[in-house]
């Protein structure tokens, strides 16, 4: 169910000339492939999309996540979720690959000495933003609750579900398509809070989101843990040295991204890392990639431990919807 | 084996299906699996309840995330972790953006100097089909001309003959009109669109208005096209399931070919055969409107060179499509960033490729629903399934497991047919002439509007919806077309239904 709505979340990357004022000089305007590369909704109550004169003069929830978001099936139209929200705050990064992120004034929301123009028009989209962004979040959780929609539809496949979640972020999402691009690409675009400069903090919280899922511990913002039985406890009940094996490897991972942060907090942010020539930055990214393969090898064997891989022999059922021809 | 050979035979005279003497047959299955497939694959005859299996149209590889706007877009459900970190690789080069060069991404240059798009996302929008432009801001991307003149010469004739070559491009703008150049460097042309009405009458006495499109060109830059030039709009098709397309045994798409209608029932079935840039060799085409492309690598080795104009180790043409005589587009820096390097080096046409062979078939909708299997009925006694076929198993050899032996559904038989005047654009591609075009695959047909937002369809995106859709079938589908026609609006809906289901 979360896949219904996990883009409004966390799509990326985003044209954020759509949304507010841009610097040209960098940024361009206009671009062949999105009409609305520079439509810059904040300042312009009325947009054409595809054509079509679009009445913008609510910027509600509604309209963000109906009308703007995709519009003219354009993915790089982003207008909602976490960094249209990062764009709203911090504002274009104008220092290219130097030291240095976003500088959006605080007075670009003051309504009584704004900056920029149309601060109520952007403080209204930056509330619905985050509105819509609760919301989501809010369903989530419900979807958690005893009695959640998630938690009903994975009676009896939550655990090979833990578990694919887990190989999956790890190797394709976050090895793979987050962090490997970039250093194939050797491109500082390819930084996913291009905004804010934080890509290094995102991707050690991913890692450490991976771990957690494991351990069925998380660590509250306050310090408080909330724990429970865990897939690790059932790994270790069958074969304990391959759960030590896993957690081993998941330390090691959030090892080499304590390292990442270190870089990011003090030398330099994560898309000069990835910038060509810097043999250190990208061998910090690269250990970090390893990492996460590494421990992405030893979770599908615990996949094969506990037997998980759905297997519907030859079975021609159609009260079996899963039923392959083999 | 007696006993299979009569089973054999009843289903063979049951589905109507002539095995050609001799055709050759797969050679990647044990008889008893062949006997399976055989069976698994003929037409239904019991349109009462679904299918085993029908649910999945891909196989184990059908995705079953929940359908909205991305249901195109997810990878085959049974990829292994580092095939899914391959798939987003793919994909992030896929929805790369590239830029002219030189720039100060060295990684991402290369683009033009001519081109039509920036990025292949920019055209295979949500890996969905493209669109004719609408108007206003929307100016063309995800639809353009391909370009070519009549073979000429005996070396000209001899090329396209022996599949050396598809066409030949059009001495000065070559295969394609590009209507972007980059920063300095004039367009190519504008395509230009006009539609006159063309009203139908169904049987019930229903009008149905159609559009019949004109093709033309405008601000053209180096003066007009030769006179005799062949112009061929194209939209951008969707993406998904093609890598399960690829790995069909040539032998069950050969056994469907009928060229010269040797059976008489009007439908003919003509393979292309084109050269496949790996191997050289000249192989079965299979995708694209007229199959002129036998592999998705070569597909996309050749859409990088056209219409992003950048080169890959497969296609070395980092000038794209600029012809000889287009000097000012060769006067332009490329982005090999060492002279000979491609601009788009490995493993990026890998990636893109290992995406495109994986972008999922969603699972079935509503497969049980009464009206969707009436529909479903009338699309097999209207006489589409002669063309749309249903089934087919893949090879046990593909050389990727998640690909062997998977039972699809892609509504097509890969082979070309003649479809009328009305649609024919007169230009030919490869042994395909101006009248035949590949069967295009149902597949997906019924999620087009959630992931598309529009219901263009066909070629050049000039039906509106499936009813002009179909109405513009003509030649060897005429027939089924008329049957579509003279149905009453129920039963036509019905198939609309089942259709959507797809």
């Amino acid at each position: 169910m979360v896949d219904d709505w996990e883009g409004d979340l966390n799509a990326w990357p985003l044209d954020e000339g759509l949304m507010d004022y841009v610097d040209a000089a960098s940024y361009g305007t206009e671009s062949d492939e999105n009409g609305l590369y520079t439509a810059n909704v904040i300042a312009n109550k009325s947009i054409s999309i595809d054509g079509k004169t679009v009445d913008a003069t609510n910027l509600t929830p509604e309209f963000l996540k109906t009308t703007l978001r995709e519009a003219g099936g354009i993915e790089s139209n982003v207008a909602t979720g976490y960094h249209a929200i990062e764009f709203l705050l911090w504002g274009q990064d104008l220092h290219g690959t130097g030291p240095g992120a976003g500088e959006r004034p605080a007075t670009d929301y003051s309504l009584t000495a704004c900056t920029h123009g149309n601060c109520d028009r952007r403080a209204q989209y930056l509330k619905s933003a985050t509105d819509l962004l609760v919301t989501d979040l809010k369903e989530m959780v419900g979807d958690w609750q005893d009695g959640g929609a998630a938690l009903k539809s994975l009676q009896g496949t939550g655990i090979p579900a833990i578990l694919t979640g887990m190989g999956s972020l790890s190797y394709g999402e976050l090895a793979g398509e987050r962090m490997k691009l970039g250093l194939l690409l050797r491109d500082p675009e390819e930084e996913h809070d291009c905004f804010s400069d934080t890509t290094y903090n995102d991707y050690r919280n991913d890692a450490i989101g991976i771990r957690n899922v494991f351990l069925g511990s998380y660590t509250r913002i306050d310090g408080s843990v909330v724990s429970g039985p865990s897939v690790s406890e059932l790994v270790a009940s069958k074969d304990a040295a391959l759960d030590t094996e896993i957690r081993g490897l998941l330390d090691a991972t959030i090892g080499k991204f304590d390292i990442m942060k270190t870089r990011g907090d003090t030398v330099e942010k994560y898309d000069q890392m990835i910038g060509e020539g810097n043999t250190e930055g990208n061998a910090v990214v690269q250990a970090a990639i390893d990492a996460l393969i590494a421990q992405t090898h030893s979770v599908e064997r615990a996949v094969s431990l506990l037997k998980l891989e759905v297997t519907v022999e030859g079975s021609d059922s159609l009260d079996n919807p899963d039923a392959v021809f083999k | 084996m007696h006993r299979y050979f009569t089973v054999l035979l009843v289903i063979t005279l049951v589905a109507g299906i002539g095995f050609a003497d001799d055709a050759p047959v797969r050679s990647d299955l044990t008889p008893k699996d062949l006997a399976r497939v055989r069976t698994v694959t003929a037409p239904t005859t019991d349109f009462s309840k679904p299918e085993p299996f029908e649910l999945l149209p891909a196989g184990a590889a059908t995705s079953k995330k929940i359908v909205n706007r991305d249901a195109f877009s997810f990878p085959s459900a049974n990829l292994s972790f580092d095939q899914q970190e391959q798939f987003s690789l793919g994909n992030g080069f896929f929805r790369k953006v590239w830029v002219s060069s030189p720039a100060s991404t060295k990684g991402s240059d290369g683009l033009g100097p001519l081109f039509n798009t920036r990025g292949c996302q920019n055209c295979h929008l949500k890996d969905g089909r493209g669109h004719p432009p609408t108007g206003g801001e929307d100016d063309g991307v995800s639809m353009f001309l391909r370009l070519s003149v009549p073979p000429h010469t005996d070396a000209e004739k001899q090329l396209i003959a022996s599949g050396g070559e598809n066409v030949i491009p059009e001495p000065v703008y070559g295969g394609q009109l590009q209507n972007f150049g980059v920063p300095g460097l004039a367009a190519e042309g504008r395509m230009f669109i006009t539609y006159t009405d063309l009203p139908v009458t169904l049987g019930d006495g229903t009008v149905v208005t159609l559009r019949q499109p004109s093709y033309s060109v405008s601000d053209l830059s180096h003066g007009p096209m030769a006179k005799e030039v062949m112009l061929s709009p194209r939209v951008a098709p969707q993406m998904i399931g093609l890598g399960l397309v690829e790995q069909i045994p040539q032998e069950d798409i050969l056994a469907k070919a009928d060229p010269d209608d040797k059976d008489h029932d009007g439908i003919s079935g003509k393979p292309n055969y084109v050269r496949d840039l790996q191997s050289g060799q000249v192989m079965l085409g299979r995708f694209g409107w007229k199959a002129g492309a036998p592999t998705i690598r070569t597909q996309s080795a050749e859409a990088f060179a056209g219409d992003l104009g950048l080169s890959t180790p497969l296609n070395p043409k980092s000038y794209g499509d600029c012809t000889a005589a287009e000097t000012d587009c060769l006067a332009k820096p490329n982005g090999e960033n060492i002279p000979g390097e491609a601009e788009a080096p490995d493993p990026i046409l890998d990636l893109v490729t290992f995406y495109s062979q994986n972008l999922a078939v969603p699972a079935r909708r509503d497969i049980g629903d009464p009206g969707v299997l009436r529909g479903k009925q009338a699309f097999y006694e209207a006489g589409c399934v002669a063309c749309h076929t249903p089934k087919f198993v893949t090879s046990r050899k593909a050389e990727d497991e998640t690909k062997r032996f998977q039972l699809i559904w892609p509504y097509s038989d890969f082979l070309l047919h003649d479809m009328g005047d009305g649609l024919a654009d007169y230009r030919d591609e490869g042994r395909a002439d101006g009248y035949e075009w590949r069967t295009a695959p149902l597949w997906g047909v019924g999620l087009t509007e959630t992931v598309s937002d529009h219901t263009f369809f066909l070629h050049d995106g000039r039906a509106r919806n499936l009813t002009e859709a179909i109405l513009w079938h003509g030649g060897e589908a005429q027939k089924a077309r008329d049957n579509f026609a003279n149905l009453p609006k129920s039963s036509r809906d019905d198939l609309f239904a089942f259709l959507g289901s797809l």
